[in-house]
């Protein structure tokens, strides 16, 4: 009569799962996701979740002029989330894409303000992309040459760095600032446009989506069809392996730090050149480490990270238009994005591992 | 306490009553607005910062004095000072919006770009400085005259100091007052010297020590630099930044404080005098009203005691000299009649002289920093009439070191 009974529930590690499966777990979570943020929102404000759901939509839908924005948001974060994979593919924490945008955005910033009007257009057009490309580039493999001969901290070291190139921008913004005294420098060139990549059409943002477009797709093969892309897998699976076969992995990380910070480099030469057409310390605004989630929440899939990056980009623009249509303070619609995307990287889990309940004993 | 409180609140209601008494001479009432008219507003953060907060209830007040409708006003916070400003206001532009507003220094040139592209839609920038420049038709700046209201918040820091000369707490040579300002900025600079001149005019031996923080909102580096200022020997502090950094170190060290946006007397009960602020009500009222009857928004709007723009908060009698709230009353009335000015040539010497009858600052704003304006004459500077944003700089002198007027000492100017 008295048998020993197992536990309720115990947790076993899936073997494998189909992709039908894993993205039918991903959809119930977003369902899931939507039901809390409806109770939350019900629950503290008294407001109408389904009306809530609509304005999150309307941010990003409602005119033609907001998609476009949607587009231009979606393709900054996708760039710098692309520059983040190849590094965090082979386990090297890189979580200094902000200061390495940055470091993007002083370069192509100086060259209009300092060359603008003083060289042809199109010679500086090509000046501005060579400093902001190398800009990040080497900004980003200073810590991956410190790890490489000194085996340094990645993580604190390129932490660091963020700080260190916000503070460079901020020393330039006084010396270049109008009117002075002010700490602001303005739009660069605004009746002269010098330096301001061309436009394409009547399309201001068509530019950066294009960008982002052809990145995503090299990434894409460098990643899963290349010799360098190997690496970095056997890499991040295990430095030793790496070293017996004859990867040298020193040579490696700043091979790949040079990529990833030529790539956030692009993002900050698209945002000055392109758009914003300024000089700010919070430009790259929190991007470069949003962009980390994008890219983990994306399994560094270059392809995911389209939808990632418009889930982030769209949830943000969304978050705004609820602050402003029903009153609320904006850090109710940050509450909003953070529960949907706490049941997205939840329900991960339920993709690796499956919960077994005890049957009943006959 | 309640008795002091009760004394307070009566001085201040009899102080707005007269300046609410002299708005209703001046302004003929706004027109009304119709039902389908739409006004935008930008804000650079939310409801937590004071300066923003300041336009946010002014924003509602305008719009209340308008009997507009919720739905006809749309707010926007946390709107960075890059390519976001301009996405927003176009998009105001697109849901219908007659009218768009910003409010922080750095909007200016998106305001600008917008405004190039919808000439239907009025854009109006308060703070910025290129308007009266720009040559748009549909684009508008708008400041107030608060060096007035800082001249007078430092009639009662003056009335303050003697007080405590009066008293044996200092003596006059003692007579040291601290100014946390954000940047070396001609805004903050007008600010401070305008106060320094209201201190001096009551107080004459006083001297002044300034340090800049090199933000708009930094609580701690406010904080600190009250802090440095007080053990530096100054017996009264007063601020150009947002935060509640400076109020609530003067509180903790027992050292009056002349505060600015509002009153911050339910942080600092026992060492608040007063506050200097500026009311943009009016001007928004104003600004939609045109807007909306298709009349025209002035290009460079400068706001003063008499529309209801520059305010005083909260006399603190509990610490404020007596006769603070009599005498601001007489200076106030100086000013308006025009037998007092703020920038008075006679009161202030730069490098030991006074500044001479056509002696130019640099109005236009351009790269270059050069003076193209004249802005003494009839023996006083004429601030924001040639540009609405204040542009009582810093003197250079031949090597290009910035200097205050005799009298004030900059601790740093790194910012």
């Amino acid at each position: 009569m008295n048998k020993k009974r197992g536990p309720l529930a115990h947790i076993v590690k899936r073997s494998a799962i189909s992709w039908q499966a894993a993205w039918a777990i991903r959809a119930l979570a977003i369902v899931a996701a939507i039901a809390a943020c409806a109770l939350v929102t019900f629950l503290l404000t008294g407001d109408d979740p389904l009306s809530v759901f609509r304005t999150i939509w309307e941010g990003s839908f409602a005119s033609e002029r907001r998609l476009w924005v949607l587009l231009q948001n979606i393709s900054i974060l996708l760039i710098i989330s692309l520059a983040m994979a190849p590094a965090f593919r082979m386990r090297f924490w890189n979580i200094g894409g902000e200061g390495q945008v940055m470091m993007g955005v002083l370069a192509t910033a100086s060259c209009m303000i300092m060359l603008g009007g003083k060289i042809p257009n199109a010679l500086l057009i090509v000046i501005e992309i060579v400093a902001a490309v190398a800009a990040g580039a080497i900004w980003a493999a200073i810590p991956a040459f410190f790890k490489s001969k000194w085996n340094t901290n990645e993580t604190l070291f390129t932490l660091m760095m963020n700080y260190v190139a916000t503070q460079l921008v901020a020393y330039f913004i006084i010396i270049w600032e109008s009117p002075r005294g002010s700490g602001k420098i303005g739009i660069i060139n605004q009746s002269t446009q010098f330096g301001w990549l061309p436009q394409i059409g009547e399309y201001k943002y068509l530019l950066t989506v294009l960008v982002a477009a052809i990145l995503t797709v090299l990434l894409y093969i460098y990643m899963n069809k290349s010799k360098h892309g190997y690496e970095l897998a056997v890499v991040g699976e295990s430095e030793r392996t790496a070293r017996y076969i004859g990867i040298k992995v020193g040579r490696v990380f700043v091979r790949t730090m040079l990529l990833s910070g030529a790539i956030c480099g692009i993002a900050g030469l698209l945002m000055v050149g392109s758009t914003d057409h300024t000089m700010t310390t919070t430009l790259a605004g929190g991007r470069g480490f949003t962009a980390v989630m994008v890219a983990w929440m994306a399994k560094f899939n270059p392809v995911g990270m389209i939808f990632t990056s418009f889930l982030l980009a769209f949830l943000s623009k969304g978050a705004g238009e609820v602050a402003t249509q029903f009153g609320l303070n904006q850090s109710f619609s940050d509450i909003l994005s953070s529960i949907i995307i706490f049941f997205l990287i939840g329900c991960e889990f339920f993709i690796q591992y499956k919960i077994m309940f005890r049957k009943e004993a006959k | 306490m309640k008795k002091f409180i009760a004394l307070a609140m009566s001085a201040l209601m009899a102080f707005s009553f007269s300046a609410a008494a002299m708005a209703d001479e001046t302004e003929a009432p706004l027109a009304p607005v119709p039902e389908d008219f739409k006004a935008g507003f930008i804000f650079l953060h939310d409801e937590n910062s004071t300066y923003d907060l300041n336009f946010i209830n002014a924003a509602k007040e305008a719009a209340e004095i308008l009997g507009m409708s919720e739905d006809q006003i749309i707010l926007k916070t946390n709107v960075p000072e890059g390519q976001e400003c301009y996405e927003e206001a176009m998009d105001m532009a697109d849901q219908g919006c007659g009218i768009v507003f910003a409010d922080s220094f750095g909007h200016e040139d998106y305001m600008i770009q917008a405004a190039q592209e919808v000439p239907e839609v009025q854009f109006c920038h308060a703070t910025g400085t290129k308007a009266h420049t720009e040559g748009l038709a549909n684009y508008h700046n708008a400041f107030a005259s608060i060096y007035e209201g800082r001249f007078l918040a430092g009639v009662a820091a003056g009335m303050k100091l003697n007080e405590m000369i009066a008293n044996g707490d200092i003596t006059e040579e003692e007579a040291k007052v601290g100014y946390v300002g954000a940047f070396t900025y001609a805004e903050v600079i007008s600010g401070f010297t305008s106060f320094f001149l209201g201190v001096r005019h009551e107080c004459p031996s006083a001297t002044m020590e300034v340090t800049f923080t090199g933000s708009w909102y930094d609580e701690t580096a406010e904080k600190e630099g009250a802090n440095t200022l007080i053990k530096d020997g100054c017996v009264l502090i007063s601020q150009h930044a947002d935060s509640m950094g400076a109020p609530t170190a003067c509180e903790a060290a027992g050292v009056p404080d002349v505060s600015y946006n509002g009153s911050t007397i339910d942080a600092a009960p026992n060492t608040y005098i007063i506050s200097s602020k500026i009311n943009w009500a009016p001007y928004f009222a104003t600004a939609i009203s045109s807007a909306a009857n298709g009349e025209e928004i002035p290009t460079d709007f400068t706001g003063t005691i008499a529309t209801g723009s520059v305010e005083l908060t909260d006399l603190n009698e509990a610490v404020a000299a007596e006769g603070t709230a009599e005498e601001i009353e007489k200076v106030t009335a100086q000013l308006e009649d025009g037998s007092l000015h703020v920038f008075d040539t006679s009161a202030f010497t730069v490098f030991g002289e006074p500044l001479p009858d056509g002696f130019e600052a640099d109005v236009d704003t351009d790269p270059d920093y050069a003076p193209d304006t004249a802005v003494v004459s009839d023996g006083y500077y004429h601030e924001s009439e040639y540009r609405s944003a204040p542009y009582f700089g810093l003197f250079y002198d031949e090597e290009g070191n910035g200097s205050p007027i005799d009298g004030i000492t900059l601790l740093d100017t790194a910012f």
